[in-house]
């Protein structure tokens, strides 16, 4: 047994001062939107990317605005034209017909046996060499635009066999380098001895007639043959026919984003409407509704767009921007419509709705107050990674040449288009690709972004 | 696994079936009559088609005896080419997308379960942080245009080499199927990798990995037995719907390296209105598809006991 304790004394006793030492646990309320909102702020892939679809929108919209080239305008003189500012050209006299005689060039009398005669332009280039006398079949004339290499690739066959020991070139000339070669013939027409290739680079002329009719020079002063004019300017080059590429792209966004935005909004609409039906009435329609929308999943969705674009009458080679979007309705909405029924389904069973109900709420109080802001989080999300797909698929069709035609432009036709010169002129490949990755990459990021800040069950592991 | 073997091949016959309806109904609605085009049909021609398709019968008639020549396995005569049956283009063309396709998802599965498993292991690290950013890029980019970039490497490469190593294009040797195959199976094999990261991060942390650690195994045992296998489960499920996106993938994949697949017998057939070889190739390419589809699904339920068990 212990000892009891002597009794405590009130002196003994002091009183606690009182403290408030409860810590205060609020912070203001935040709606479902501005938590989101916060969530996204911090997460910088999707902010950048965010940004980057805003700057892609004005490309699109403000963009034309701003640089008012007609896009479908071709400019002869700068025909598959580089992207930079380089736009000098040289005036010169016109093309003079020329036969082989020599111009009095100091390099006529050089020992080198092939050579240029006279000024090498976007005009004409002429080339000389001395006579060989193994070359019983004449010569043949090779021009490439790349250094002859190991594989001895001379490039384009300008002529098959020539007698004569000049050759003047004015075929499809290009203000570049040209690697012009010569190699002589036997009577059987097989090489003989080692061939000649010689690097010419080539000046952009413009004649003074030309200079004039397109205004680039004043008509009332005589112009000095040798002196530079400017031409027009093509800070992304231009294409094949000499259509400003910046404007192609600009006009082609608005083909390409139209379609890649308006698209997966109504298809997405649809989904949710259709879901939305199925969800609520449950049972056998649901079950019945649920089961057509399996069948239209099933069926291969790029021959469908394809058929479906012929069922319009819209044949090869036409224009069909708006069966286009209607095909991509009709054979997208299915993956909506079964993720929202889900949703509903959920939702309907959920306590608070149970509480809502019971407190007297009517069936569109609950729809719109409880339903759809609840399944708003999974729309968003499906519609941003609808958006990268609805542009492939456009770029598809008209890389395939089913989708919009020519003279519109688009990004996936302007992709067609490029792939056929990409090994001389990249960049008409390489401007609309660049812009579709960059726009499909903006958006699938977006999309992470806007899945980890609206559904918590979503949220991604990374 | 019999009953569910049977459930879903009636399933895939019913689904080939709407398949077949919705193309015939969408080619009927094609304003104009097939046989009305610009060049002259002979009317022997004509009456001879007319007889086979019965175009001069009622629609329903008309729908059954296209269903009727379907099941017999018969698509018809090209209308663009003489003397040529729709079968006899399908049996000459699809090896060659056939066996495209099959290196191009062999190359996309074993990648994307190789470089997840990967990009898991070293999670946040160098390796993780660049085969992730490829990953990005292979999601982003348009196939024709990996398929561009492919051909101009290639050139650039066999250049510099002075050899082909590669043919640019073209199909008949296996040096031919390497890189279409490769640029075929990219996008897929980035879809399957991110995939796979974030299965295999999830498997990390699973009781049943703890419990080997626990037991003492070693770690390449728990990463090949345990993970890897368990892994790679969603990867196998996705492969179905793969199929699906590489196949019309390969349509274009075909055209830019100049492959006599049928994918681009299709897209030609599309650009002269070859009514037949369209409307053929269509419920071809649905009916193996849905086949596809329905084998991937039999195949895990083989894996995966626990599907078998529903």
């Amino acid at each position: 047994m212990s000892q009891p304790l002597p009794p405590l004394s009130a002196a003994e006793l002091t009183p606690v001062a009182v403290e408030h030492i409860a810590e205060v646990l609020t912070r203001p309320s935040l709606s479902y939107w501005q938590d989101a909102w916060i969530r996204l702020k911090a997460n910088r892939r999707a902010l950048i990317s965010l940004y980057i679809v805003i700057a892609l929108l004005l490309f699109t919209l403000l963009g034309p605005l701003l640089w008012t080239i007609d896009p479908s305008l071709q400019d002869l003189d700068q025909i598959s034209q580089p992207p930079g500012v380089d736009r000098m050209a040289t005036l010169v006299t016109p093309y003079a017909p020329w036969h082989g005689e020599s111009l009095n060039d100091p390099r006529d009398s050089a020992i080198e046996r092939l050579h240029t005669v006279g000024s090498a332009d976007s005009q004409a280039v002429r080339l000389r060499w001395n006579s060989d006398p193994e070359a019983t079949g004449g010569y043949r004339i090779y021009r490439n635009i790349f250094p002859i290499g190991a594989e001895r690739a001379y490039g384009l066959p300008l002529v098959m066999s020539i007698r004569e020991t000049w050759f003047e070139d004015r075929l499809d000339l290009k203000p570049r380098t040209y690697f012009y070669t010569v190699i002589s013939l036997n009577e059987l027409s097989e090489q003989v001895g080692t061939a000649q290739t010689i690097t010419v680079e080539l000046k952009r002329v413009i004649t003074v007639e030309d200079a004039q009719k397109r205004g680039l020079i004043n008509t009332e002063v005589t112009p000095t043959i040798g002196t530079s004019v400017e031409l027009k300017l093509h800070p992304l080059g231009t294409d094949y026919l000499g259509r400003d590429l910046l404007a192609r792209l600009m006009h082609g966004a608005q083909v390409s984003l139209f379609i890649g935005i308006v698209a997966p909004f109504l298809f997405v609409m649809m989904g949710v409407a259709y879901g939305a039906v199925a969800g609520f009435l449950g049972g056998a329609i649901d079950g019945l509704m649920m089961r057509f929308a399996d069948f239209v999943v099933a069926l291969p969705f790029l021959l469908f767009m394809i058929l479906f674009k012929i069922m319009f009458g819209i044949g090869p080679g036409e224009s069909g921007i708006l069966p286009m979007l209607v095909a991509m309705i009709i054979l997208s909405w299915p993956g909506t419509s079964r993720l929202v029924r889900g949703q509903i389904l959920q939702i309907r069973e959920e306590g608070y709705i149970g509480a809502s109900r019971l407190l007297g709420a009517k069936t569109p109080y609950l729809v719109l107050r409880h339903m759809i802001p609840n399944t708003m989080g999974v729309i968003l999300v499906t519609l941003t990674f609808a958006v990268p797909s609805a542009i492939f698929t456009e770029a598809f069709l008209s890389f395939i040449g089913m989708g919009v035609a020519p003279p519109t432009p688009s990004w996936g036709s302007m992709c067609n288009e490029g792939i056929k010169t990409m090994l001389t002129t990249p960049h008409e490949l390489i401007f609309p690709a660049v812009l579709i990755s960059i726009t499909v990459l903006a958006f699938n990021l977006l999309g992470d972004g806007l899945r980890d800040a609206l559904d918590a069950r979503m949220r991604s592991r990374e | 696994m019999l009953q569910y073997s049977l459930k879903r091949l009636l399933q895939g016959v019913v689904t080939i079936w709407f398949i077949a309806t919705a193309t015939f109904f969408a080619m009927h609605v094609v304003p104009g009559d097939p046989l009305t085009s610009d060049k002259a049909v002979t009317p022997e021609i004509r009456a001879n088609l007319e007889a086979k398709y019965g175009l001069d019968k009622p629609l329903f008639t008309q729908y059954t005896i296209y269903l009727g020549n379907i099941v017999r396995g018969d698509f018809g005569i090209s209308f663009t080419q003489k003397n040529r049956e729709v079968n006899d283009i399908i049996r000459e063309h699809f090896p060659v997308s056939a066996t495209l396709g099959l290196l191009a998802i062999l190359f996309a599965a074993l990648g994307g379960v190789l470089w997840g498993a990967l990009t898991a292991l070293f999670r946040n690290r160098l390796p993780d942080i660049v085969i992730m950013f490829l990953v990005i890029l292979g999601i982003s980019v348009p196939s024709f245009v990996m398929a561009a970039l492919a051909q101009l490497s290639l050139v650039n490469i066999n250049a510099l080499f002075g050899v082909t190593l590669l043919p640019v294009g073209g199909w008949g040797t296996v040096a031919h199927m390497i890189a279409p195959s490769l640029v075929l199976g990219l996008g897929t094999m980035a879809y399957l990798t991110r995939l796979m990261r974030s299965s295999m991060l999830e498997i990390v942390n699973s009781d049943f990995v703890r419990t080997a650690k626990a037991k003492g195994l070693p770690a390449t045992r728990i990463f090949s037995k345990h993970q890897l296998r368990n892994a790679s489960l969603p990867v196998i499920t996705v492969l179905g719907p793969a199929i699906a996106s590489i196949t019309t993938g390969g349509f274009v994949v075909e055209l830019v390296f100049a492959i006599p697949g049928l994918g681009r017998y299709f897209v030609q057939a599309v650009q002269q209105l070859d009514y037949t070889v369209i409307m053929g190739t269509t419920v071809f390419y649905g009916a193996f598809l849905v086949f596809m589809v329905i084998a991937v699904d039999l195949v895990y339920g083989l894996i995966d006991p626990r599907v078998r068990l529903k």
